[in-house]
């Protein structure tokens, strides 16, 4: 079997793969970072979104060998050094971004490369922008609204409740 | 000035930290040392009789460890169906035999015919490609009126015809129906369909089992809104088990919707062959499994009719509806075309006749079951449709019509077997006219004008039966269990508590919500209260969370026990200050001898009931933990009005939500950050069905939408900020906390507003069209404007 090797959230990790394994197998199965989640199987869920070289993936549709020398980030590595949540994650709680939790680390994911493209996003570009995420949950209000929230933006505003 | 703490505060999730930070703990992350994985050989035809099975090739390949089939589970139970519906002549429905894997017959795609368990997942799935299943394929049987025309072929060979049972409710004397219509000034029909549906929570089902040899013990984890449901339905009418020897935890888990309620074969399996393999054995879905074994949702097909006097009061209703059961009955299955939808059918109006008719059939589809709101969606959907129509027909204002016939006094019987204890619709739909800002439609529909789109506005009420209910009641109704939920208050000596509940939370953020009550009764911190739940070893017997019962049940249960605790406490406190149980308070945290300056803090009462060198132990037992049961009286009903404007563009038939707000009464409300999000999803969930969803079967019974590239889920881009306004609250009558219950009001209330708005669109637009089946796709609301 090849080996992999890949720096996941500033370290460094290894490890003997079938070819056919993918990147969100790797993480969970090979490394136990069971915080990237698997909620489809054709790529439309977007729960198990990492980012791989800075650019968001969905970790299911890449092969872990595809990621070989790669620096991968996941929802494991995003809270502050102190271990406190960042600015989206804090969001996200702030404005109730989060019921079930299952498609939230891809919805953070997804949010972290939006804000670093577009830092001042409007709400239709972060309706846009999570076409590649689903939730069942929450109906998108409190994601969007947490996403602006991140991004500095005033949300006070939104609809009222 | 908001609360920030305790009952109406809307305190920050505790729940979310893990979740944000990757460190939840859902059933795919536990892995047990040892473990093998099964991966199911399903059928991909719809209805065939198994000739014969060939496992040898299979069972040589690398990895596999044993493979099951049919056979190998002729000594076990089948699943059990937990609901016996009774028919129009008395008699019980049919009720075939529903095995763990199939045997002589498959009847869906998606049917397991063999288990494959492997040391790996790839490994039983390569395998599984190598066993050779002879299959004589039989007719599809996929339209309901044809399942159940004369010499149709049969699903179940043993039962009588595809005719599951044949149910009324209401007025059963046709002759005094057909009078009220007979005598009627007007009446409006409507052919309608609700369609099938997939839950589709996020999580993916999955189940581990596990045996222990040396203790004979089972575990189970499995993806499940009632982790005691599974135990008792396994143990009892499947496996065998003694239930004291099986442990079936439900950690967290990411959505539910009904579909996780069900009593599946793959926990069962996994289980079984546990101990068969003597290793632990894992499954975890694919979505495209997901969508031919969870149980599916709605597929209703109903004929109308509402009748009416000369000033528009309502004076009958009728319906005809044909219910899909798909191809076995699911654990709740046969409860939710009747008592859970007939039962609705008196909305929110006075109307003095109804007769609700369904007609349960098999067809050779995957089976159907509660899925959010589980039949009061199709009742609402119904009645706010005909009544819409109806509006129209009259010409009278679609609001004012509502109001005319809305039930102003409580505790109102229906016509169908309820009673309403309390409710303002009056006020609710003010709260909503408000809300919607319904005086400045007329505005924005000329601004949409000017941009070539057609702008409707549609409006619906609803009411719901929730908090599932009185156990004597729903046995005498046909329920083979009792609705009950409980919880144990531990009190620890240094004053922090545990509470137990039955209840489970799967996004509802009890683990937040329950503490603030808890808190606000003792008057100490919530950081000190903390919820368990999903764990049958950990917890008391409880039913369970779905039917929006968490809080108005197993939170009355926690309600009472916490009661209990505080009148030890007192009594403890009373010893320790040498005055009278009487005059004990409990303010903030604190117990204190009326009309004196004594005082000891709770910390002090609840480390003198774990260290009890002074204490009455005369009187009473040290320690301080309590358990309560709370069977309630009579369901809850949370009610609404809801408002939708949409526009639709004439050239392309495509549909935009533009504005929707919801007005809710679910009395009082513990969280309100927690209840909006219960209503946004609700409506997200309900929008997803009225524009997007539905799941298809072709006349093969191929599952033409078995994955997301197929079955249209809702995305951010499809829905709006929701206004929702909670202000309008009457308290249930009869549990403690009245509270009614919030979870399935969204997606019961949403998709006849949605509806009603493209109805009234392309009305505006001069276009004849009253009616076009969900969802409304372009290409049907298209062809509805040009046909």
């Amino acid at each position: 079997m090849p080996q992999v090797s890949m720096t996941v959230n500033g370290k460094a990790t290894s490890g003997d793969v079938e070819g056919r394994t993918l990147l969100s197998a790797y993480l969970r199965d090979h490394l136990g970072m069971t915080g990237t989640h698997v909620g489809c199987d054709t790529s439309q869920c977007g729960a198990c979104v990492v980012h791989v070289n800075g650019e968001a993936v969905k970790s299911c549709t890449m092969f872990a060998a595809e990621a070989d020398g790669a620096t991968v980030d996941t929802i494991e590595g995003q809270a502050n050094a102190d271990g406190s949540l960042n600015v989206i994650q804090q969001a996200f709680q702030d404005h109730h971004g989060l019921q079930c939790g299952f498609c939230t680390p891809g919805m953070v994911m997804s949010a972290a490369a939006l804000l670093k493209e577009n830092p001042k996003p409007t709400e239709q570009e972060v309706r846009d922008y999570l076409e590649g995420n689903l939730c069942r949950c929450t109906g998108y209000h409190n994601i969007v609204k947490a996403i602006l929230a991140a991004s500095g933006q005033d949300v006070g505003a939104i609809a009222a409740e | 000035m908001p609360k920030d703490s305790g009952i109406g505060a809307s305190p920050k999730r505790r729940e979310d930290v893990r979740f944000l930070t990757g460190a939840g703990n859902y059933t795919d992350d536990i892995n047990v040392a040892g473990q093998a994985y099964v991966h199911f050989l399903r059928s991909d035809v719809a209805h065939a009789r198994i000739k014969g099975i060939d496992t040898s090739a299979a069972a040589g390949m690398p990895g596999v460890v044993k493979i099951f089939t049919g056979a190998d589970f002729e000594g076990v139970g089948g699943l059990p169906c937990g609901w016996q519906v009774t028919d129009r002549h008395g008699e019980p429905m049919q009720e075939p035999p529903h095995p763990i894997l199939a045997q002589g017959k498959v009847r869906h795609v998606g049917d397991p015919i063999a288990a494959v368990v492997a040391d790996t997942y790839e490994q039983a799935r390569d395998a599984a490609e190598a066993i050779e299943v002879d299959l004589e394929e039989l007719p599809a049987i996929v339209d309901m009126k044809a399942a159940l025309a004369d010499g149709a072929p049969k699903l179940h060979d043993d039962l009588t015809s595809n005719l599951c049972y044949d149910w009324v409710l209401g007025e059963t004397d046709d002759a005094v129906v057909q009078k009220a219509f007979d005598e009627a000034d007007h009446v409006t029909t409507l052919e309608l369909t609700n369609q099938r549906l997939v839950a589709n929570p996020m999580e993916p089902r999955v189940a581990v089992g596990e045996y222990k040899r040396g203790t004979d013990e089972y575990t189970l984890y499995t993806t499940s809104q009632n982790p005691h449901v599974i135990r008792l339905l396994m143990c009892a009418f499947v496996l065998g088990l003694p239930e004291h020897k099986v442990r079936v935890v439900a950690p967290d888990v990411g959505g539910g919707f009904g579909t996780k309620i069900f009593h599946y074969a793959e926990e069962a399996f996994c289980t079984f062959a546990a101990k068969a393999c003597n290793r632990p054995v894992k499954w975890t879905a694919s979505r495209t499994e997901a969508f031919m074994s969870d149980a599916q949702g709605r597929d209703h097909v109903t004929k109308i009719e509402l009748a009416m006097d000369k000033d528009n009061n309502f004076t009958a209703l009728r319906t005809n509806t044909l219910a899909n059961m798909g191809a076995y009955l699911s654990t709740f299955s046969s409860s939710v075309p009747t008592w859970l939808h007939g039962t609705l059918m008196a909305g929110n109006y006075k109307t003095p006749c109804i007769q609700v008719n369904v007609k349960a059939v098999f067809t050779s589809t995957v089976p159907v079951d509660a899925y959010r709101g589980a039949g009061r969606p199709e009742a609402t959907f119904q009645i706010e449709r005909v009544i819409d129509k109806a509006a129209r027909e009259r010409g009278v204002d679609p609001i004012k019509l509502r109001r005319q016939n809305f039930i102003t006094e409580f505790p109102y019987d229906t016509p169908v077997a309820l009673t309403y204890d309390t409710g303002d619709y009056n006020g609710t739909m003010d709260k909503l006219e408000a809300a919607a800002d319904i005086a400045g439609f007329a505005a924005r529909r000329a601004e949409s004008e000017k941009n070539g789109k057609l702008r409707g506005l549609g409006i619906n009420c609803y009411i719901e039966a929730c908090g599932i209910a009185p156990s004597n009641i729903v046995g005498m109704l046909g329920a083979r269990a009792g609705l009950y939920d409980a919880a144990t208050v531990r009190v620890n000596a240094t004053g922090s508590i545990s509470v137990m509940v039955g209840a489970h939370s799967h996004g509802q953020g009890h683990e937040t919500a329950f503490p603030q009550v808890v808190a606000e009764m003792i008057g100490i911190d919530e950081s000190q209260v903390e919820i368990v739940h999903g764990d049958t070893s950990k917890i008391p017997f409880g039913m369970g969370t779905y039917g929006s019962r968490s809080l108005a049940v197993c939170g009355s249960a926690m309600v009472r026990a916490t009661e209990k605790v505080i009148n030890k406490a007192k009594k403890i406190a009373a010893h320790l200050m040498e005055a009278s149980e009487a005059d004990i308070e409990l303010k903030d945290g604190m117990f204190s001898v009326a009309g004196t300056d004594k005082s000891v803090a709770w910390g002090d009462v609840t480390l003198t009931a774990y260290v009890p060198h002074n204490f009455p132990l005369e009187e009473i037992e040290p320690g301080l933990e309590e358990t309560a049961f709370y069977d309630p009286a009579n369901f809850t009903y949370p009610a609404g009005a809801y408002a939708c404007e949409v526009e639709v563009d004439p050239e392309t038939g495509k549909v935009t939500i533009e504005r929707f707000a919801a007005a809710d009464d679910f009395g009082n409300i513990i969280n309100p950050m927690i209840v909006d999000g219960q209503v946004h999803g609700g409506i997200g969930q309900g929008i997803g069905q009225a524009l997007l969803e539905g799941c298809v079967y072709d006349e093969n019974g191929q599952l033409l939408s078995g994955s997301y590239m197929d079955y249209a889920m809702p995305r951010a881009d499809d829905v709006p900020f929701y206004t929702v306004d909670h202000s309008s609250q009457t308290p249930c009558t009869h549990n403690p906390l009245g509270v009614k219950g919030c979870g399935e009001a969204g997606a019961i209330g949403s998709p006849p507003a949605v509806v009603n708005a493209v109805i009234d669109a392309l009305q505006s637009g001069g276009k004849n069209v009253t009616h076009i089946d969900m969802p409304l796709s372009p290409g049907r609301v298209w062809a509805a404007m040009n046909g």
